[in-house]
């Protein structure tokens, strides 16, 4: 990666993805949590484009950004005695404590190890990424579709009750 | 000329977004007269004073509608890198993308059966 | 100093561990679920970054993988905030501190 353009990019991506990461961790109200999540994801998006893969980094705009946050909205609003709350639970102390010792381990890990790298990478375009899906993963493709149909089925089973039904049809 | 070079439009479009919103929101700040006072916050100008929080209702029903968007959002994700090589694949390619939205469409059927599809 | 694989698996490895105090420390599932979506952007970021710098025939391989990662992380959201919506409907509360039922 040469030029100064990436590697500026490179830091300002960082800062704003850990910041709005953080904000997620410390802010209390929920829906503003949610809000420095679509940051993050937005400068992981960035990443992406910055890693030579234009089109995923799309992908996560569309699908994190567009529609996993909404979800997410919704459910906040859906559960208004809960939805605002944003305390920390009982384990908070140990759970914060698990994710130093971790990040330590992966720091020692990634400044201990020899990386050898390659110089510089053809960007890959959807059309790549395509013949990819359909021939060596094709399998995996259909596997996913029927993943999909399956969360949309339990997820309308689960939030969908029969006395809600019962209800929708006596009216 | 590398991918970055043609990026750099992006950055230019996305800094001067900043300064243009920016510009227009401390602009109001700064004109636009106003008081901060606690009257300005309750529910009913005249009346009296709400009690409680807001008991503002979400159906369920868009939560159900998010959820069919997001999961043909990510059926295109799947389908955009074929359509734009479509004619060069085999023809058995066709059956094997038809297939996986056959198995969505399956879904699709399953929520219009459910009623998720009806809006009351 | 120019950017290399180290600062991106760097940058991975910090978000994994926000997601993760993230989704320990919250009292609200919502918010746990929340942590458990920054972790896997962390992992797609730790991938593309692999996919992107290491000297591999195989490069298409890593960005296929996030795919699929994305979309296991779409289904596993769309049925966990419908479970913490029908959680919320029985017990009217998404606290992961009060969801005891399983306590004998």
């Amino acid at each position: 990666m040469h030029g100064a353009g990436p590697n500026l990019a490179f830091w300002v991506l960082a800062a704003l993805t850990l910041v709005s990461a953080g904000g997620v961790m410390v802010s209390r109200n929920l829906l503003h949590a949610v809000l420095f999540l679509i940051v993050s994801f937005l400068g992981v998006a960035g990443f992406f484009i910055l890693l030579s893969a234009p089109f995923l980094g799309m992908a996560q705009i569309i699908i994190y950004v567009g529609a996993i946050a909404v979800l997410v909205l919704f459910a906040i609003l859906l559960t208004p005695r809960a939805g605002r709350d944003n305390g920390e639970t009982r384990w908070a102390a140990p759970g914060v404590l698990l994710s130093i010792a971790l990040m330590a381990v992966l720091l020692f890990v990634i400044t201990d190890t020899k990386w050898t790298t390659a110089k510089d990478a053809p960007e890959i375009t959807a059309a790549d990424l395509g013949q990819a899906l359909l021939s060596t993963w094709v399998l995996p493709f259909e596997i996913a579709s029927v993943l999909l149909t399956a969360a949309l089925i339990g997820s309308i089973m689960l939030v969908r009750s029969p006395e809600e039904e019962a209800e929708d049809a006596l009216q | 000329m590398s991918i970055y070079d043609s990026w750099s439009a992006v950055m230019m479009a996305v800094i001067a977004g900043f300064i243009l919103i920016g510009t227009a929101l401390m602009a109001t700040r700064l004109l636009a007269p106003f008081a901060r006072e606690r009257a300005k916050g309750v529910s009913y100008e005249c009346g009296m004073l709400p009690i409680g929080r807001n008991w503002a209702q979400v159906h369920v029903r868009y939560y159900l509608i998010a959820i069919l968007f997001l999961l043909f959002d990510v059926e295109t994700v799947f389908l955009f890198p074929w359509v734009v090589q479509m004619r060069v694949y085999d023809y058995w390619v066709f059956y094997e993308v038809l297939t996986f939205v056959g198995v969505l469409g399956l879904g699709l059927a399953y929520a219009w059966r459910r009623g998720v599809l009806e809006w009351k | 100093m120019t950017v290399g694989l180290e600062h991106f698996l760097v940058v991975g490895a910090l978000l994994f561990c926000l997601g993760l105090a993230v989704a320990l420390s919250k009292r609200n599932a919502i918010g746990v679920l929340m942590g458990i979506e920054l972790m896997l952007n962390a992992v797609n970021l730790t991938l593309l970054s692999f996919s992107r710098f290491q000297d591999t025939p195989h490069k298409v391989a890593g960005q296929t993988f996030v795919v699929f990662v994305i979309t296991v992380a779409a289904a596993e959201a769309a049925v966990a905030l419908a479970l913490a919506v029908s959680v919320y409907r029985n017990r009217q509360t998404v606290d992961v501190d009060q969801l005891n039922l399983l306590k004998s």
